[in-house]
């Protein structure tokens, strides 16, 4: 029984079998997807726009989420405190009252998926009207960071994505070019490649960078960053599919194509790309944590995007200085995201990587 | 061997000039020319540029010329002069400001170099002969970890735990006291206590880089015959493992060459900047964000240029360490 | 009795995977006396190489041996040794020495081989630098390595399969080892390279006086080097012997299906059916109940092989066998029982049109050269070839690998093209079309009525793709069928090569090499070819598989009349299937005739030495071919030698003509031709015709009949 199903088993069976033996790669495959689907509905499952600001609420640190069987899940509002002899706020519970937080509640109207207006959110203060909530604290104006991480995970998940894509689309066009024709077309675009890759990533992403007008558009901005972070990472795309392409193209089963009369085009999509579809799409999830690392870096530095888009680099570049990071350390928690998303979906990759290629022995 | 090597440096010509061709673009990709953003700059400062500096100006890079003669003018000018052009932020000759940051940048980048070496050369071999031990997973996932936290992030975490917990102040290269103080032993002890803080963040990166692919070098390395031969012919394990597929397996650390160094001339300006250090990336970055493009163009030509240097030397030393690769040509 | 030198005793080593425990040794006795050969015979996969590798402790990672005793000298037990303990290692290398199947592999890339082989020297003697060079180029010598001073000092890609085997062979020896294993040392070579690695270990032996376990799955290679043999099946020795009793008296049913699947220099000429083994090795993880063997065995007993493991039974001084055949008394044959096949194939009428001629074919590849280089030569792989091929005819070709056999069958199939010269092809229609110069659509026409069937199992076959998919990817890309006629052709098809139809949706994974080789032809054969090219189909499979896959082409080839070109190195199995014979070499033809003709009295002294390369399954006539070994190893193609090509190993070189003159391919009585200049006055010597018939004694036989 169990060898007829193996029998049966295409490639992609037979990949998510080796993979599903990767138990940690496994766990951070469904850590990514989860992260994906924040991204996705990041403004139902944030508690607010994370753009409200509230003078009164500058560095407010995190609250704590407490829970009794009386009210429900509820937080300790704010109280101020002053010192007396340096006159500094600093803010503590007030651990006599409680404000519920409830699920599904009312709050800032947002459109969901881009189209679908809605204001209810996964969960927030039960009164819109009554003490905020800011469970991860807030910024230097009183932005809610946990709305804002929320938020930004959209635009950095997706700078990822597209500026994966993007390169995917160039490193495999080139890539197979070079692999399939040979010859001078592919001695060309290796020098090509060798050249851009001789320039060190970030500071040609800077130097791309910044000569994008300070006036253009935050989507502008965004959509730049993502065609100059593609410009520079397809090359390592173009030679994985090239070296792929060189390896299969010596297998007798693409001579065996030609003899069976198969066209070039039949070779190269029938034959031969399956055989590193699985390859690529390993390679892609790898790529992806570094495309959001540079984002990150960029925009932290102030040459990526900017205020009021809220990216996970955007949101570092005001823990810019160690002295608002003295002040608020949860400044730095943005980070936190970044690391965990970037670690599970280096190990998502690399478990994917290992079991990619289920026919080697 | 000779002419593998006459091979590398003959292709290294049109590659170097393409390069140059890349960064000259590269500088001409703010809108405007240096002229203007110069003189919008000095605008708003207040002061105008006198017309005689204009003349100077344009004769000195061509700006009134066709692309082409402005590129010969400029590389030329590097090629004979070593004059890279001026920077209008600082006011200066660019030469003159890479002098004085390019020694403390190189010295830095081969201390990290060594130490990115000499951390990942055992833990690698280590993780890759007690493959999935207790040490191996440790190692694999602070290799991980070291990948997933960008640079500036860990030096901000450790400035602020420094700051926090220790009081200490761990940006900069030197303590205040020191600054203009003449070099003593207590100098270099304050400097070295300064700088292990960015050696090992840039070097976290590349050795958790340098683990990984040597550990799966290795794995691929000791499923080999000839590793069985080796056995079956009685070479002690350990003699055998450096011998054989370590030898192998140690390739990529030749390519760090290629990287490292030059790696950090620029890319790790954000890094430099968060801990105050007189490197060229914060240059760098200043002068990207000034537009300041002489300025930046040269420090991205320079790494470039070391990125082709590095490569030369790891394929030198590939070459001369691996028998296939050499008498391959 | 005296106490052998190696004496291992229930010996059971196990893979512990994630898929259960393979057992794959599983009670294994075996003994190897002093200064004897013991051979170790098998299918692939019945567990030799991990009893071999047990001895020395070198099961990888899953593998631990779990029970038994390995004595060695009568006093050291291996089993139970720290692997990595001192005492282990002096017995490694030390006193027993060790090659592997994989030569090249088995040398480390980054050394030369005299540095390893110095290496080896002083790991276990006290030599210096300087002595242990002198001593490694001594042995190298010794090897038979030609110009030993100078390859010392190259690396082991610099040196072909042969050369490394005997550098492996120079490092196990370095220490005078009592014991040499020696794990299918010749099965990854050339015949010819095969028949001097053998005499080589044969005259070590000798000089050395040591004791040899020798692992093969070719009994021919058995007979040539064997004292005694134990045959393996599935983890245990099934049958056990000296060479004479297994080949005069086997009794195992395992052995006897081994002895009678070799294909064998016959000399007759006529093409015969070998008697193959039916199915294949079951898989470690299914090991049948009872007599492992029963699921392939003609004489398995009902009710009691399938359930009770069949004693060892005594047959003679050391002579044992497990089957419980002798416990019953024989049976009268079962209907089905398969007649040992006679039919002899009678070659086609030879007065129709050529169906394929080939004039003057040259294919030159560039060597070197980039974007800015020029090529830095030429290997003229082939160079000037005619060839002609008679409709319904097999015509053989044959060479050593790298002398352009494999190049001249893509020509022809056009999956390379030619240089230069004619490849005249004959239509349905009566017509002679150049192939050479057909180009696009006509071409993908032609490319249905000339089909080839590839040699590697593995990688022909693509893994992505099920069986219907590959064997219908003709079909549909020449719009001959798709949809369920697509996928009753390729049922029918594979029915035809012997496979189930229900394979249809599986893919290749699950198949083993023998079986892969059958979804290769059946995607040549199903458009329905004229001509096939088959470029050495069953090098890469084991002795016993390449019987059914012989038979099968030859039946497929009554059934559809269809023609052949057969690429193979190895002389004795193009005898079985061909009607004519080519032999080349380096790019060239030097000799071309009919099978009998050839097999009978070669022409060219280099078939001589082809032939004589074959192993002869017989013990009574080892080392007969001892005389005819030629030198060295194949010329460089991109520089071949001037005058004749083969001056340089030719047994009958003589000082006028050959190494100035190029010999041209002159013909010698009806049909047949030869290159070489003293071709006319030189005896060479053929194959007796009255070779051994495969034996099928009495006791037997009545099964049989
Ligand atoms: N590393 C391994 N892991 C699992 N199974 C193995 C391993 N090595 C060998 N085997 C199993 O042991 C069996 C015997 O192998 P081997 O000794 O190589 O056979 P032979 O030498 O007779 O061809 C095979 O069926 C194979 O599947
Ligand atoms: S025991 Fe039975 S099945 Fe096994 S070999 Fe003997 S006759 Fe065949
Ligand atoms: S021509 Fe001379 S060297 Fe060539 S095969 Fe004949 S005898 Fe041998
Ligand atoms: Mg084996």
């Amino acid at each position: 029984m169990k060898d007829d199903t193996l029998a049966v088993a295409s490639q992609w069976k037979l990949v998510w079998w080796g993979f599903k033996r990767h138990r940690v790669a496994l766990v951070c495959g469904f850590v990514t997807v989860a992260i994906y689907l924040v991204a996705v509905f990041a403004p139902f499952l944030a508690p607010g726009s994370g753009q409200k600001t509230n003078a009164d609420y500058t560095y407010a640190p995190p609250q704590a989420l407490h829970f009794d069987w009386d009210t429900g899940l509820y937080v300790n509002p704010y109280t101020f405190k002053q010192d007396p002899e340096t006159l500094a706020l600093s803010f503590e519970a007030d651990e006599s009252k409680k404000a519920p937080v409830g699920f599904f509640v009312k709050g800032e109207p947002y459109d969901l998926l881009g189209f679908i207006p809605w204001d209810r959110h996964l969960f927030g203060p039960e009164n819109p009207d009554g003490p905020p909530m800011y469970l991860l604290g807030t910024d230097s104006v009183g932005r809610d960071l946990l709305s804002r991480i929320i938020r930004g995970t959209t635009v950095s998940m997706s700078i990822g994505l597209v500026g994966v894509l993007l390169s995917l689309v160039l490193g495999v066009v080139l890539g197979g070019v070079s692999g399939y024709v040979g010859g001078r077309t592919d001695t060309l675009i290796q020098r090509v490649i060798e050249i851009i890759m001789s320039i060190p990533t970030i500071p040609l992403w800077m130097a791309l960078f910044a000569a994008v007008p300070a006036s253009w558009s935050q989507l502008e901005r965004y959509f730049a960053l993502t065609v100059v972070i593609s410009l520079v990472g397809w090359t390592g795309m173009a030679r994985e599919v090239r070296g792929k392409f060189f390896a299969v193209r010596g297998e007798e089963y693409v001579m065996a194509a030609t003899a069976d009369g198969a066209g070039r085009l039949r070779i190269m999509f029938r034959h031969m790309l399956p055989s590193f579809t699985s390859h690529i799409i390993a390679n892609l999830s790898l790529s992806i944590p570094t495309v959001i690392l540079a984002e990150t870096a960029l925009s932290f530095i102030g040459l990526g995007l900017q205020t009021p888009m809220i990216s996970w680099g955007v949101l570092l570049q005001e823990a810019q200085n160690i002295r608002a990071v003295s002040t608020a350390p949860w400044m730095l928690i943005p980070g936190v995201a970044v690391v965990v998303t970037v670690l599970a979906m280096n190990f998502f990759g690399d478990g994917l990587r290992d079991a990619a290629d289920p026919y080697k022995h | 061997m000779l002419r593998y090597i006459g091979r590398r440096v003959l292709i290294l010509i049109p590659t170097l000039a393409a390069i140059s061709i890349v960064t000259f673009v590269v500088i001409q990709l703010p809108p405007g020319d240096y002229l203007t953003t110069l003189t919008a700059q000095r605008a708003s400062q207040g002061d105008g540029v006198p017309t005689g500096e204009i003349a100077r100006l344009t004769e000195r890079y061509g700006l009134d010329k066709p692309v082409i003669v402005q590129y010969w003018q400029w590389i030329s000018a590097i090629l004979f002069h070593g004059d890279f052009g001026e920077s209008f932020d600082y006011a200066r000759p660019v030469s003159a400001l890479l002098a004085e940051r390019l020694p403390l940048t190189i010295a830095l980048s081969l201390v990290t170099l060594v130490f990115i070496w000499a951390v990942s050369f055992p833990i690698g071999v280590y993780s890759a002969i007690r493959q999935y031990s207790v040490g191996d997973y440790t190692f694999t996932f602070f290799g991980y970890l070291g990948l997933a936290v960008p640079n500036f992030l860990i030096a901000l975490v450790l400035m602020w735990v420094g700051l926090q917990f220790f009081d200490l102040n761990a940006g900069g290269i030197l303590s205040p006291e020191y600054r203009d103080a003449p070099w003593s032993l207590a100098k270099l002890g304050d400097l070295a206590a300064h700088l292990w803080i960015p050696i090992v963040i840039w070097g976290t990166a590349g050795t958790a880089g340098n683990i990984r692919v040597l550990r799966a070098n290795l794995l691929d390395e000791l499923r080999k015959p000839y590793v069985v031969a080796a056995r079956a012919r009685g070479m002690p394990e350990r003699k055998m493992t450096i011998m054989y597929p370590v030898r192998v397996a140690m390739n990529p650390f030749f390519s760090t060459i290629g990287w490292v160094l030059p790696g950090l001339i620029a890319a790790d300006a954000i890094t430099s900047k968060v801990l105050n250090l007189q490197t060229t990336g914060p240059l760098m970055l200043r002068a990207l964000l000034a537009q300041d493009m002489y300025l930046a163009g040269a420090i991205l030509l320079i790494s470039a240029v070391l990125v082709v240097l590095g490569t030369l030397v790891s394929d030198i030393a590939l070459g001369w360490l691996d028998p296939r690769v050499r008498l391959r040509y | 009795m005296e106490e052998p030198l190696l004496r291992i005793e229930g010996l059971r080593t196990h893979f512990f995977t994630s898929e259960g425990v393979l057992k794959a040794v599983d009670g294994v006795d075996l003994s190897v006396p002093a200064g004897k050969t013991v051979c170790l015979v098998g299918e692939s996969g019945c567990g030799k190489s991990v009893t071999a590798r047990s001895i020395l402790q070198l099961v990888d990672k899953p593998g631990r041996i779990v029970g038994g005793s390995i004595r060695w000298n009568g006093a050291t037990e291996l089993a139970t040794l720290d692997p990595a303990g001192e005492e282990l290692r002096r017995v490694r290398g030390g006193e027993i020495g060790m090659i592997f199947q994989e030569p090249m592999a088995s040398l480390s890339p980054m050394y030369t081989v005299g540095a390893q082989l110095s290496q080896a020297l002083r790991l276990h003697r006290d030599l210096t630098k300087q002595e242990a060079r002198e001593e490694g180029v001594a042995l190298l010598r010794k090897v038979g390595i030609p110009n030993a001073e100078q390859r010392y000092d190259t690396y082991p890609f610099q040196l072909s399969g042969g050369m490394c085997q005997r550098v492996m062979i120079a490092i196990a020896l370095c220490c005078d080892p009592a014991l040499l294993i020696a794990d299918e040392p010749t099965t990854a070579l050339d015949v010819t390279t095969q028949a001097r690695i053998l005499d080589l270990m044969m005259d070590l032996r000798a000089q050395n006086d040591m004791a040899i376990l020798f692992i093969t799955h070719d009994l021919g290679v058995v007979a040539e080097v064997a004292d005694e043999v134990a045959v393996m099946y599935l983890g245990r020795i099934v049958e056990h012997g000296t060479v004479e009793q297994i080949f005069s008296d086997p009794r195992h049913p395992y052995t006897r299906a081994l002895l009678r699947s070799i294909p064998e220099l016959r000399g007759s000429g006529a093409r015969r059916r070998l008697t193959a083994i039916r199915g294949m090795v079951p898989s470690l993880r299914q090991v049948p109940a009872g007599c492992s063997f029963h699921t392939r065995c003609d004489h398995a007993v009902e009710g009691l092989c399938e359930v009770t493991p069949p004693p060892l039974r005594k047959y003679g001084e050391a002579h044992v066998a497990s089957c419980h055949l002798d416990e019953v008394p024989a049976a009268p044959a079962a209907p089905a029982a398969p007649v040992l096949q006679v039919t002899e194939r009678v070659a086609a009428e030879t007065a129709a049109e050529p169906l394929l001629r080939v004039e003057g074919l040259a294919k030159h590849y560039p060597i070197g050269g980039g974007l800015f280089r020029k090529p830095s030569g030429v290997v003229r792989a082939v160079d000037g070839v005619d060839l002609t091929i008679l409709p319904g005819q097999t015509v053989g070709l044959v060479g050593e690998s790298g002398c352009g056999k494999t190049t001249l069958g893509r020509c022809v199939a056009r999956l390379a093209d030619p240089t230069a010269g004619r490849i005249l092809y004959r239509t349905e229609q009566g017509d002679e079309v150049d192939l050479a110069t057909v180009t696009g659509a006509r071409l993908k026409d032609f490319r249905r009525q000339i089909r080839v069937i590839f040699q590697d199992p593995f990688s022909s076959l693509n893994p992505r793709m099920t069986l219907q998919q590959i064997v219908g990817e003709p079909l549909r890309t020449h719009g001959i069928a798709s949809g369920g006629e697509l996928r009753d052709r390729v049922a029918d098809m594979l029915t035809r090569v012997g496979l189930r139809p229900e394979y249809m949706q599986r893919y290749p994974h699950a198949f083993s090499g023998g079986q892969r080789q059958r979804v290769n032809i059946a995607r040549a054969l199903i458009t329905g070819p004229r001509l096939v090219v088959a470029d050495e189909p069953v090098s890469a499979l084991d002795v016993s598989v390449r019987a059914q896959i012989l038979n099968l082409l030859t039946d497929l080839q009554e059934e559809l009349g269809l023609t052949y070109l057969f690429i193979s190195h190895d002389l004795s199995v193009v005898e079985h299937i061909s009607d004519r014979v080519t032999v080349m070499y380096l790019g060239k033809v030097v000799e071309d005739a009919d099978t009998a003709d050839l097999y009978r009295q070669p022409r060219h002294p280099y078939t001589e030495a082809l032939m004589h390369a074959v192993p002869v399954p017989d013990p009574a006539r080892r080392r007969e071919r001892h005389a005819f070994e030629i030198a060295d190893d194949l010329p460089d193609p991109a520089a071949p030698p001037p005058g004749c090509r083969f001056h340089t190993r030719c047994a009958h070189v003589r000082a006028e003509l050959c190494r100035t003159d190029v010999p041209e391919l002159r013909e010698y009585g009806e049909r047949r031709s030869a290159a070489c200049h003293h071709a006319a006055g030189l005896t060479l010597a053929g194959v007796g015709s009255v070779a051994r018939e495969p034996q099928v004694d009495g006791r037997m036989a009545g099964r049989d009949a």
